[in-house]
């Protein structure tokens, strides 16, 4: 109607068209409305009208077109709903005055069935419309574009209601036939309104059309919120949630039936809610083949398990045979396991400790040859009771009783032919599967019975035979008793069922053998039928023969008769009614009770009384006698060898035996056979075996407690005779007086007893692996619990068990057979195939694009596995190339060295075959660690990824607040710390290595050349006189030597770290000051910054200290006045070695240290110059050797990363652990920077009290013997062995994890270890040697947190650095121990609690309580903890020759590299110096590098009068080779390029025992002089 | 080289951090980082941004709007470990500390063209009450130790956070040689080499 608007004002065609539209329109009405038309009618008319033109010219034009009709088609329902409500509208809009009081009726539905209709028009149009206009197929075609969308609706706004409300349905197919018409007339105005279309057609023809025809200007349009929901409404169908009743779900005059009810097992149906169930339910019903889904009781068809029994993969294409084999077992080599702990020093306890735990509880025998007359008819009574009782409590009788009741029930109700839904065919088929059920049913149940009765008169006939023989004898042997308990019964009711059951039976019976007699009349006929044919045939034939005999005589004989005669069949008799029941009664009489009998229940009980031996006559006496004597022992054979025996118990007057013994058994493999063999004893001969009872071996889930006593039966065939009352055994003897009626009873009995596997004491049950080839069977039966849920394990064929489970009938709806029906299913139904094998992720193979071959032939892939594995090699491997070609082999291959190295021990590149095992086994700790903590690393804690403040406590708070008050910029500022970066987002250049160099004291100085040829006095200072506490007196003899003002020294520092070098100025005299900053650059090892990568940095940061020399180099004396030639030489005179490991975790290095100056420096000396500066000697004087004043540290500072804390297992007992953490809080909270151990983890992973690894332990005999006198001197080359251990930090070799101790045997095994290794081993030794010696915990420099040994004297204390060592009086102020936390000794450990902590200003004195915090106090007393530490250490002396093969290798070596170094220019090697250094390194060594400079010097003088000679001898433990070099490079002595330059270079190792040993590397360069 | 066939595809992405919904807060600047794989390098372009401090909107949006840039380039052999860009947002408290408003994350689109990406902010909470009083007190907020955590998966379930607000990315994504490559990540149309044509006879 809007779209009419345009066309109205525009242009008059339309409106002509229109008032010719109009009256049509109103006829089918009742008088003239302006508003509203039937907007379809019209619209529509109009839409095909200038479709029609529209679609010869452009068809672009039409879809708009159509689609501006669509949109108006939307919104029509618009003005009739608001009409809706007022009736007279609705009167007048449809004329239809039929419907109108249904409309009165349901507002609702009228407004739905309006729209439908509206929607039904425009169907019957598309369906209408190809007869009408044959002229227009196009109009027709544009109709179907639009209003095709409308096409499903109306068949759902038909159904929907109908659906929805079934009580309205008849109602509302009225409504819509009332409707019929005027949408018919509506459809005549539409083909009207054609006609006169087709007519306005020629007139509209020459006309252009503006654009107003195609655009369409209207309001915008409005759905109100009504609308839309009425609209929905139609769409969408809303389920209720009210139940449904019963009579709707099932097909009509069905009453429901239930299942349950006829004694048909019902599975449990799945829990689902009510409402849901109602609205499923609801939704059914709607749908069309709703009804199906509902039961025969009106619920949802429900399986009990909506979980299907077997797979339902879809099938595979491939062939069945392929299928099978991509699945079947592969058998691969067995690959070995490396256990981890293999690594592991002495953990892991030996696995396969296994126990079988039998319990013999008795013996029962059921003949014995000492039983009496009466004993076996006391054991026939009882196990005819026992029968009885056992039959009685399965009650099968009445089970199939009831079966047979509901059985016939179902029948009932199945024949009942009105309530039948199914097919007759069905129907029929079930009911006579019920009555063959039945027939068989009814036979077990007599057939059982008659058994129950039969036992019933047996048990009454045996204990009435009993009382007959008791009678007779005139005593008892046994106190068995029987005792009839008869329960009345009500007679009437009885004899109802039991007549009832009868006619039951009979009727039955009758019906079968109508049934019978039906068929055999079936067969007699069809018989009848062939005989009388064959009769026919017969006579037939014998005429032709007649015929034939005559025609061909000769053909007669060779064929023989083809038929046999045969014989007239006999109609089968019907059967006797009477004669039937006669049998039924006779048989029930037989089997059955009475009616009115009552009901007999036997009791047996042992209330009776044993007369006693006097009342007995003598053969009675003597056969008690007799059984007295003898007793019964059990041995029990376990893999045919006997592992124990039972004690010898008597045999009772009952004959049972009582053990009540539990026999543990220890294996280690699965048990083969288990018996027990019954041994009896007679008086005091000897003893005979009785019977061997074989005992099964227990599944593997039967453990210590849960294992039922079972009762294993045995029987022996020996015959024994007896010469008093007993009955012998295999003898036949009699009950009755005239010996007839002979029984001939075994020895037989059994044993009570249960086997079952222990179960540790972890839980775990001592299972041996199932491993052994006759286990498969045992575990595949177990993995089918299906079978052994009902008991009978063994079964494995599972077509026999299908046939069986056939055979016997099983109700496959009963819960207790479930398990197997479904295996059962599983393995009969024919498409899937159920495998005896098992396949993780069976469905890989299919999605694998290429063969794993192919897959570990890319290197790429290779790269990328190796990569996420976070091999050391690959972690950090970037930007890995995106084709195989461009990987290079090479990339794999120190890989894949390493992995063939792993157990290969290469000794080419360790020179040393011990260190080189060594070595490895270090390695593979480490390994073997670091997976360890691998896991650790990866377990996030919440302050690893949040940064929280802790919550402040009152102090802080305090602070704080007190903090607000305080000046903003205070007059002394204080230092704030720098901010620490965390190690991750660095990159290679971020980190700088700072190293402040200050000053030093104390420099070697040059000796003047002119002293050459004079022999050199001793030094005046004597490098003995080392203790602290002695005095020094020295004078300044040679200080007078020197000219005042030369100079004596021109040193200079330079700092190389990773082989980058930075060097100071040069300063001058023996006391430099240089006070500058070098800055050295950092590289990660594989620019990875992570922290544990920074942590294994092992790089040193070297301090050398060189003297710039310069020397004149001018040849030609005339040129002196206009140039000079110098050359600038650097002798170098010593080192401090500070590791970056250190660096990293203290962030900062503060301090002076000592120079590390070789023992002999030629042409150096350490002269006082007391003249220049003397203030400083009081200080200095205190010690000796040169020092230098540095401060290092890192920009930025880095994090250091803190080990992990996890809690190792520990064996320590649970008390001290407790108290160690309470000592640890307690120390903590006084002072929280200060060292407090208490626990240490050793190699293998476990916590261990720290006093453990303190014991006294032999040093080796040959330092004991070097100077017997001399406590001091043993005391030093004691420290000095120990320092010639290598050092190796625990935080390189463990990178990022956790302190390891190993014991002292393990650290001289390993030789290798940080500073607790060499304390614990140098404490150890002092304490052998009788010192008062303690581990003291403290931090010094450089190494920060370590352990040093405080040994006391007589009178002083001295500090041991192990290291070094060296050894410091206690106010020693060069002791590079700083502060001392805690000291341990082998009993105890005392934590300082003195104010300070500088061992300088503390008292050691451990005595003192108010000093001193002991562990163990009198609140907790020394539990004599026992030490890990061997009982004494074993030395091995070293291989001499190994040594010297060693010495000249690293020689060569050391040659070879300085060779290298120097590739521009020739190296030459004085021999002859080289052999006279060679001479004197044994010396230096023996002298421990003391005393000898003078000599030594003075004897080089000697032999090389013309050189100039530099050099110094290096001294070092030995580890590995590449230290070596390090140091012979850090030297610089290669850097000299005097042309003529000649070198000198001399190795010597002094072997020590244990593979300790000490290389002396003597190198100089020597000028010759002209 | 390049025509004999590329190692290394290029990713390059420009576009902005354009806006952010914070309903309760105001004063907000934002920090972006990429996060990337081993295989991944940036050839051009800033990794890292920091961006002026933003006041919300007068109208009823009350949008926080940056409009910063971010334009940077890496180039890669494997698509594992595709960058993400990591956002975290920062803010005045009450007492005018800087406290953290939101972390966020997101890959950068696979596909070329103009993408929008609106990413929901979190920040991790406090483990107690009294925490949570305390780092409101104190200004402290509970903070990741690296922003870059939100880009990871490990070790996220021990924290708990909550949401904060909404920020809305612009990019522009550009690639080369991802084809070539073997990695198809757009509608075929987009890319200039066509793939193998289909294969004869299927239906259309």
């Amino acid at each position: 109607m809007v779209s009419e608007n345009p066309h109205l004002g525009n242009q008059p065609e339309p409106l002509q068209e229109d008032s010719d539209t109009r009256p049509l329109s109103m006829t089918t009405r009742r008088g003239p409305r302006s508003l509203p038309p039937i907007p379809s009618a019209s619209r529509t008319g109009f839409a095909e009208f200038s479709m029609r033109e529209r679609m010869r010219e452009k068809l672009q034009a039409a879809r708009s077109k159509a689609e501006s009709t669509l949109l108006q088609e939307i919104p029509t329902p618009r003005p009739r709903r608001l009409q809706s409500p007022g009736e007279k509208e609705l009167e007048t809009e449809f004329g239809a005055e039929p419907g109108e009081e249904a409309q009165k009726t349901q507002q609702e539905d009228d407004s739905q069935s309006r729209s439908r209709v509206k929607f039904r028009d425009s169907v019957r149009k598309i369906k209408t419309k190809p007869p009408v206009p044959p002229g227009f197929p196009s109009a027709e075609e544009a109709y179907n574009f639009f209003t095709f969308n409308f096409d499903p609706e109306p068949e759902e706004s038909e159904e929907k209601p109908k659906a929805k409300n079934r009580d309205g349905t008849t109602q509302e197919e009225e409504e819509g036939e009332e409707e019929e018409p005027p949408v018919q007339g509506i459809h005549k105005t539409d083909e009207q309104l054609l006609i006169s279309a087709t007519e306005a057609e020629a007139f509209l023809w020459g006309l252009d059309h503006a654009a107003a025809d195609f655009v369409a200007v209207r309001p915008a349009d409005y759905e109100s919120a009504h609308v839309r929901l009425q609209m929905e409404k139609e769409l969408l169908f809303v389920p209720s949630r009210l139940t449904v009743p019963t009579y709707k779900k099932l097909p009509e005059n069905v009453q429901p039936r239930y299942l349950e009810d006829e004694g048909l097992y019902i599975g449990t149906r799945p829990d689902v809610p009510r409402t849901c169930q109602n609205i499923m339910e609801n939704r059914l019903l709607t749908q069309e083949p709703g009804r199906r889904w509902f039961g025969d009781d009106g619920r949802i068809v429900a399986l009990p398990n909506p979980i299907k029994p077997f797979p339902s993969r879809p099938p595979v294409l491939t062939q069945e045979q392929d299928f099978r084999a991509e699945l079947e077992t592969l058998y691969k080599k067995a690959v070995k396991y490396v256990h981890r702990s293999q690594h592991m020093i002495g953990s892991g306890d030996s696995p396969g400790n296994f126990q079988l735990d039998i319990d013999i509880s008795g013996l029962i025998f059921t003949h014995h040859p000492c039983f009496s007359r009466e004993h076996v008819l006391a054991a026939k009574l009882a196990q005819l009771y026992d029968q009885y009782l056992a039959r009685h409590q399965r009650n099968k009788a009445k089970f199939l009783t009831d079966k047979l009741q509901a059985l016939r029930n179902a029948v009932q109700t199945g024949l009942n032919p009105a309530k039948t839904h199914k097919s007759l065919d069905t129907t029929q088929k079930t009911i006579n599967e019920y009555k063959s059920e039945i027939r068989q049913t009814r036979k077990l149940r007599d057939a059982e019975q008659e058994k129950d009765r039969m036992l019933l008169k047996t048990i009454i006939k045996v204990w009435k035979e009993m009382k007959s023989l008791r009678e007779f004898q005139r005593f008892t042997n046994t106190p068995l008793k029987l005792v009839l308990r008869k329960e009345k019964v009500d007679q009437k009711a009885d004899e109802e069922a039991y007549e009832a059951e009868i006619q039951a039976e009979i009727s039955e019976l009758l019906e079968e053998h109508m049934e019978e007699h039906e068929q055999k009349m079936e067969a007699y006929r069809a018989a009848y039928q062939q005989w009388k044919a064959w009769k026919k045939a017969q006579r037939a034939k014998k005429k032709k023969k007649k015929q034939a005999v005559e025609e061909h005589p000769e053909e007669e004989m060779g064929e023989p008769y083809p038929e046999e005669d045969l014989v007239k069949p006999v109609p089968p008799e019907p059967t006797d009614r009477a004669l039937m029941e006669h049998q039924v009664r006779e048989r029930a009489a037989r089997s059955r009770r009475r009616p009115g009998e009552p009901l007999l229940v036997p009791e047996l009980s042992l209330a009776g009384s044993v007369t006693p031996n006097e009342q007995c006559p003598r053969v009675e006496v003597l056969r008690r006698e007799d059984v007295k004597r003898r007793s019964i022992y059990l041995k029990v054979i376990f893999n045919d060898k006997e592992v124990s025996r039972t004690d010898s118990r008597p045999l009772g007057a009952d004959f049972r035996v009582h053990f009540g013994q539990i026999f543990n058994l220890q294996i280690f493999n699965w048990p083969e056979s288990l018996t027990l063999q019954v041994y009896e004893t007679v008086g005091h001969s000897g003893t005979t075996l009785l019977a061997e009872v074989f005992l099964p071996i227990p599944e593997t889930t039967i453990v210590t407690g849960r294992a039922p006593i079972e009762e294993v039966e045995f029987s022996s065939n020996q015959h024994v005779t007896l010469d008093h009352e007993g009955v012998g055994s295999g003898m036949p003897f009699s009950f009755e007086a005239d010996g007839s009626n002979q029984l001939i009873l075994m020895t037989s009995g059994k044993v009570s007893n249960s086997v079952a596997w222990a179960i540790g004491e972890n839980g775990i049950p001592l299972i041996p692996p199932l491993s052994q080839q006759n286990i498969g069977f045992r575990s595949a039966l177990k993995r089918a619990d299906a079978i052994s849920s009902i008991g009978t394990s063994g079964l494995t064929d599972l077509k026999k068990l299908a046939k069986w489970a056939a055979e016997s009938k099983l109700d496959p709806n009963d819960p207790n057979n479930a398990p197997l029906m479904q295996l059962i299913s599983v393995a009969t139904s024919g498409e899937s195939y159920v495998p005896d094998f098992f396949r993780l992720e069976q469905l890989q193979q299919e999605f694998n694009f290429v063969s794993d071959e192919e897959l570990n032939r890319s290197k790429r892939f290779r790269l990328l596995c190796l990569r996420s594995q976070e091999v050391p090699e690959f972690r950090n491997y970037k930007q890995i190339p995106a084709y195989d070609r461009e990987i290079m082999e090479k990339v794999f291959q120190d890989y894949e060295k390493r992995l063939r190295d792993r157990n290969v021990i290469e000794t080419k590149d360790h020179i040393d075959p011990h260190r080189a095992m060594v070595a490895k086994y270090l390695q593979q700790v480490r390994e073997s660690v670091i997976n360890r903590f691998l896991i650790a690393k990866h377990h996030f804690l919440l302050s690893d990824l949040i940064v929280e403040e802790e919550v402040p406590n009152i102090s802080i708070l305090g602070l704080s607040l007190f903090k607000l008050a305080e000046q903003k910029r205070p007059l002394r500022p204080r230092r704030k710390g720098r901010k620490k970066v965390t190690a991750q987002n660095l990159s290679d250049g971020d980190i700088k290595v700072l190293v402040n160099i200050i000053r030093a004291y104390d420099i070697p100085v040059r000796k003047p050349t002119a002293s050459k040829f004079q022999q050199p006095s001793r030094s005046s200072r004597t490098f003995s006189e080392k203790h602290a506490a002695s005095p020094t007196t020295h004078s300044p003899t040679h200080s007078a030597d020197y000219p005042l003002g030369q100079v004596l020294v021109r040193p200079f520092v330079e700092v190389s770290f990773q082989r980058t070098i930075c060097h100071t100025t040069t300063a001058e005299g023996p006391n430099p000051s240089w006070n500058e900053e070098l800055e050295l650059p950092f590289r990660a090892p594989n620019g990875d910054y992570s922290t544990s990568s920074l942590q294994s940095v092992k790089d040193d940061v070297f301090i050398n200290i060189f003297d710039e020399v310069l020397y004149d180099v001018l040849e030609d004396d005339r040129e002196r006045g206009s140039g000079i030639h110098t050359r600038i030489e650097r002798h170098w005179l010593g080192c401090v070695k500070i590791p970056f490991s250190t660096i990293y975790f203290q962030a900062k290095i503060d301090g002076t240290f000592k120079i590390d100056i070789p023992p002999v420096l030629l042409g150096y000396s350490k002269e006082r110059s007391m003249i220049i500066e003397r203030g400083f000697d009081s200080v200095r004087s205190l010690s000796e050797g040169s020092y230098i004043t540095l401060f290092i540290t890192m920009e930025p500072q880095l994090v250091p990363g803190e080990s992990v804390r996890e809690k190792f297992d520990s064996q320590e007992d649970e008390k001290l652990l407790q108290a160690t953490e309470k000592f640890q809080a307690e120390c903590a909270l006084k002072f929280p920077h200060r060292q407090c151990l208490t626990t240490v983890t050793d190699i293998s992973g476990k916590t261990v009290f720290i006093t453990r690894y303190l014991k006294p332990l032999n040093p080796p005999q040959e330092l004991l013997e070097a100077c017997p006198n001399n406590p001091q001197a043993t005391a030093e080359l004691v420290a000095r062995y120990v320092s010639l251990i290598p050092f190796l930090p625990d935080t390189v070799s463990f990178a990022g994890i956790c302190d390891l101790w190993s014991t002292s045997d393990q650290f001289l095994d390993l030789l290798a270890g940080d500073e607790e290794e060499h304390a614990v081993l140098l404490c150890n030794y002092f304490l052998s040697l009788g010192k008062k010696a303690w581990l003291v915990m403290g931090s010094a420099i450089p190494e920060g947190p370590t352990a040093y040994v405080l040994t006391r004297e007589q009178s002083h204390y001295l500090i041991w650095n192990p290291c070094s060592g060296h050894f410091y009086g206690q106010f020693d102020t060069f002791c590079p121990l700083k502060s001392v936390g805690c000291l341990i000794g082998p009993d105890n450990i005392w934590f300082n609690i003195q104010r300070h902590d500088s061992p300088l200003r503390i008292n050691f004195d451990v005595t003192k309580p108010k000093l001193w915090k002991s562990f163990f106090s009198r609140n907790l007393l020394y539990p004599g903890l026992s030490s890990v530490q061997p009982e004494e250490l074993i030395y091995q002396r070293t291989d001499k020759a190994a040594a010297a093969e060693l010495q000249d290798r690293i020689e060569k070596i050391l040659k070879e590299k300085i060779m290298d170094w120097r590739p521009r220019h020739l190296t030459r090697w004085n021999r002859y110096c080289t052999s006279a250094l060679r001479h004197f390194l044994p010396l230096l060594e023996r002298s421990r590098g003391e005393d000898v400079e003078d000599d030594h010097r003075g004897e080089l003088l000697k032999q090389l009068g013309d050189y100039r000679f530099s050099g110094f001898p290096l001294h070092m433990p030995y580890s590995e080779l590449k230290p070596l070099i390090e140091a012979v490079y850090s030297t610089g002595v290669h850097n000299i390029d005097v042309p003529n330059v000649e070198f000198a270079l001399a190795v010597y190792i002094h072997p020590y025992p244990k593979n300790v040993l000490s290389v002396w590397i003597y190198v100089a360069s020597l000028i010759r002089n002209r | 080289m390049a025509a004999a066939g590329p190692s290394v595809f290029l990713l390059m992405v420009n576009g902005q951090v354009e806006s952010a919904q914070f309903p309760e807060y105001d004063d907000l600047y934002c920090k972006y980082c990429f996060v990337y794989g081993q295989d991944w390098a940036p050839t051009a372009g800033l990794e890292e941004g920091i961006s002026q401090i933003t006041s919300k909107s007068q109208d009823v949006r009350q949008a926080l709007v940056w409009n910063f840039p971010i334009d940077v380039t890496f180039k890669s052999t494997n698509p594992y470990g595709w960058p993400q860009i990591v956002l975290s947002v920062y803010g005045p408290d009450v007492f005018g500390n800087d406290v953290v408003r939101g972390y966020g994350a997101v890959h950068l689109p696979f596909s070329p063209g103009r993408h929008k990406r609106t990413i929901p902010m979190f920040v991790p909470e406090s483990t107690s009450k009294l925490q949570k009083f305390t780092s409101w007190f104190m200004g402290r907020r509970p903070e990741y130790t690296d922003p870059k955590v939100v880009a990871q998966g490990e070790g996220r379930e021990v924290t708990r956070v909550r949401s904060q607000g909404f920020v809305t990315l612009l990019f522009n994504v550009v690639t080369k040689d991802m084809r070539k490559l073997g990695y198809d990540t757009g509608p075929s149309d987009t890319q200039g080499v066509s793939g193998p044509s289909p294969p004869p006879g299927l239906p259309l």
